[in-house]
């Protein structure tokens, strides 16, 4: 929302001389952004092939390549349009970047495991179970 | 299963005049109590003429101090509907033996009990502990505002709306009758078709707005806007217990926003993700809201932990002992805490392999919160002590937040937890560790800081009488739940049958009342130490020897904070810049550049609250006029460019000449 602007405002305010811009923050280049873009185009230009040209007959090893088509498109977005390397914000992007991946995984790996672990203890069984019952 | 079992009206949904609770004597003479307050406020406001005042001075401002009194305020207000909440359950269950109903109906009862716990935790200890966060934290760091001065005022409205929510519910139909945490499947709409849990919901969707936002504020500000030379490992533990809380704030709210959501998807458009039939499962959100619930609990005692380094490095005289260990151990207890959600649902059936791995996880978390009892206990030995109202507090908290620690480490055993889960033994476990820890820690953390935000100390005398009331209160209220949990009773009960348990009962509720004793002790010294206020004044902006960088302005601190900034060579800076021997400047001052003050925040949390207030009540064009308006007024903010000014060198100086004045005068 209105924050945007209320951060650089604020930024001045915080110190009055503003002589701390740490970090490289680099905003990119125009070579940066095309390349990219034609990265990106063509991580989605395969995938499209992939399932169009129905390439591998297996739906099962299309699904998983197509993954890793998608899991590389998110390190491009996040290498050439969010500027993400070691060195932005002296670190703490990346910082970021890794406790975010961290608790995610622990989240859903978690979950995971312990639903997997509920259902099948505590939830009234499928056709077979009900089968057993009667 | 439709979405509503009542008539609804077009023009105002579900809420009609039943909803008010005129049939209940209690709620009425509450209401008959609560109206002649307001009216009397608000006719004091209007004949002093202080509308215009209140709303430049406080309600738009967007000085992170005032800010941070206005949560500190709206967290004692709650704090008092919160215990009242708890004294009524503590009279209800003192009394209803032996065929005796108690004088609360069960959904009355189920309601207090619900609402006490919400309050309390959402309403009490997270605006306190955000509070403290947003007055000091800046202060601590030498800068002049937090990084989004905007923002930190709206995230405070929305808290602020989410509240008056709650209380509405109190005098306009009826509160969430669950539990404070709403599992489905009671909370779905065929349990609950009431607008109880839809009070809830939106509360706590508003007030989430509001704890989201201010802990993006607080990242950036420690991250961003430390005084030259503070590096991390310089920072007051204060403020990195603060970075800690506010990273686990961002990582597990929106936790909270999607559970919540989808539970309300449940109950408005009749999806089925955790109802009993249709597929759903009810576990899930159990498992959602823990992955949040068990972060929330550090989210609080973090910032507690905080000031206790803060006030046992101060009171002792001496540096903190293992400054870089207190350090480790807040990050690795951050982490941790995200790993143990399960030991809150042991019993729901997850089996071995998986209770086991967390009940160890939970008991490896004990050693770091342990570590840090050792490095303020070290702290503490062959320190010069001094016993003031914060260091007392500070005991009391060790000795108590012991025991408490050692019951969580008993309940983290999967088998002991099998016999004494959902009972009065966990009830009294948390609300050792709450009430020892991060209540007695705000409470030396008031009683530190007092002089800082307000110019003058608090009376000692009344300050003790409340510690003493609350330590022994606690004590007498909570050691006998423990003795009933181990015996087997359950908790959220209306009333029993065994007689021979009443007398543990009689004394719990005796307990309570020496804890009123606490908070009116607490109120009184607030009065008295008004009244006192030139014999406790503070001109030297110092009063107790303090180590951090707040103490080096003045008391009240000025709206700029520090007229320059200051440079930081050691850990505990201002106890260095003491040493070394450190002079004020007194001239050669320069305008400086502050944020201005902003209707926005209040208008938009307002109209967030009649949007939330339409939902609750299904009143659908009011929800999307009010949803239209919010948006349209964020947008209309966003050009508003006057957004900073300067303060006038001139006006520097003559703040700091009144200082320098007051500092000679007291010398």
């Amino acid at each position: 929302m209105a924050s945007g602007t209320d951060a650089h405002a604020a930024g001045h305010a915080g110190h009055g001389h503003d002589d701390r811009h740490e970090g490289g923050e680099a905003h990119g280049s125009m070579r940066g952004y095309v390349t990219g873009f034609l990265l990106s185009a063509l991580l989605t230009a395969i995938p499209f092939w992939i399932v169009m040209g129905d390439v591998f007959r297996e739906p099962t090893t299309a699904a998983i390549v197509v993954m890793v088509f998608a899991v590389i498109q998110i390190f491009v977005h996040m290498i050439y349009f969010l500027h993400m390397n070691s060195k932005s914000e002296n670190g703490w992007t990346l910082l970021a970047l890794i406790f975010t991946g961290v608790l995610v995984i622990i989240t859903l790996a978690g979950s995971f495991w312990v639903m997997h672990h509920l259902n099948t203890n505590m939830m009234p069984g499928g056709q077979h179970d009900m089968e057993q019952m009667r | 299963m439709t979405p509503s079992p009542v008539e609804e009206s077009v023009l105002f949904g579900r809420l009609s005049l039943n909803a008010l609770p005129l049939h209940e004597p209690i709620l009425v003479a509450t209401f008959a109590a609560v109206a002649i307050g307001g009216v009397a406020v608000i006719g004091a406001l209007t004949y002093h003429r202080l509308w215009g005042w209140l709303w430049r001075e406080w309600l738009t401002s967007i000085d992170h101090k005032k800010i941070g009194i206005m949560y500190v305020i709206l967290g004692l207000v709650m704090l008092l509907r919160g215990f009242a909440d708890a004294i009524m359950m503590r009279l209800q269950q003192a009394i209803a033996f032996g065929g005796s109903e108690g004088y609360l109906p069960p959904h009355h009862y189920d309601q207090i009990f619900t609402a006490h716990g919400v309050i309390m935790i959402f309403f009490v200890a997270m605006p306190l502990i955000t509070g403290f966060m947003n007055y000091i934290v800046p202060l601590q760091i030498g800068a002049r505002d937090v990084a989004f001065p905007f923002l930190n005022n709206f995230s405070f409205w929305m808290t602020t709306s989410g509240a008056v929510l709650v209380m509405a519910s109190l005098f306009v139909g009826e509160f969430a009758a669950t539990g404070w945490l709403a599992y489905p499947p009671l909370s779905g709409i065929a349990y609950s078709p009431g607008v109880g849990v839809d009070y809830y919901i939106w509360a706590l969707q508003i007030a989430g707005v509001g704890t989201l936002l201010s802990g993006v504020n607080l990242i950036a500000t420690i991250v961003k806007m430390r005084a030259p030379g503070m590096s991390m490992m310089r920072l007051p533990v204060f403020t990195w217990t603060a970075l800690c809380s506010n990273v686990l704030i961002v990582a597990s709210f929106p936790v909270l926003t999607a559970a919540l959501a989808l539970l309300s998807l449940d109950r408005y458009v009749g999806t089925a993700f955790f109802t009993n039939d249709f597929g759903g499962s009810a576990m899930m959100y159990v498992n959602l809201i823990w992955i949040w619930g068990h972060p929330e609990v550090y989210i609080l005692i973090l910032p507690a932990f905080g000031i206790f380094s803060e006030v046992v490095a101060t009171y002792c005289g001496k540096r903190l002992f293992g400054y870089a260990s207190m350090v480790y151990a807040t990050v690795v207890i951050t982490i941790l805490s995200y790993l143990v959600w399960l030991h809150h649902f042991f019993t729901m059936g997850s089996g071995a392999s998986v209770n086991s791995f967390f009940g160890i996880t939970t008991m490896i978390i004990s050693i770091p919160t342990g570590a840090k009892i050792f490095n303020w206990l070290f702290t503490m030995y062959r320190g010069r002590i001094r016993f003031e109202l914060p260091m007392m507090w500070t005991v009391s908290f060790m000795v108590t937040f012991v025991i408490g620690g050692m019951t969580g480490v008993l309940l983290a055993v999967p088998p002991a937890d099998f016999v004494l889960h959902n009972s009065l033994f966990l009830i009294a476990h948390f609300h050792n560790v709450i009430i020892g820890g991060v209540l007695f820690g705000l409470f030396a953390g008031i009683a530190y800081w007092f002089p800082k935000v307000t110019g003058f100390k608090l009376d000692e005398f009344w300050g003790r009488i409340s510690f003493w009331c609350w330590t022994i209160g606690f004590y007498v209220a909570f050691m006998p739940l423990y003795v009933l949990g181990l015996m087997g009773v359950t908790r959220r009960m209306s009333r029993f049958e065994d007689p021979s348990l009443q007398i543990f009962f009689v004394i719990a509720a005796f307990g309570a009342v020496l804890i009123a004793g606490g908070i009116a002790s607490f109120l009184i010294q607030l009065v008295v130490s008004f009244r006192k206020r030139e014999q406790l004044k503070d001109t030297t902006g110092d009063p107790w020897d303090g180590r951090t960088l707040e103490w080096s302005t003045s008391s009240p601190p000025p709206a700029y904070n520090f007229a320059f900034t200051p440079v930081v060579h050691d850990l505990d800076a201002w106890h260095d810049m003491k040493k070394r021997g450190y002079v004020r400047p007194t001239d050669g001052f320069m305008p400086i550049h502050m944020p201005k003050n902003t209707w926005a925040g209040i208008v938009l949390s307002g109209v967030s609250l009649i949007c939330g207030f339409a939902l609750v009540w299904h009143i659908w064009w009011l929800a999307a006029a009010s949803f239209a308006a919010l948006v349209s007024l964020a947008i209309i903010h966003t050009f508003n460019y006057a957004r900073d000014f300067h303060i006038p060198a001139a006006d520097v100086t003559a703040t700091e000449a009144e200082r320098t004045k007051l500092l000679a005068a007291g010398a």
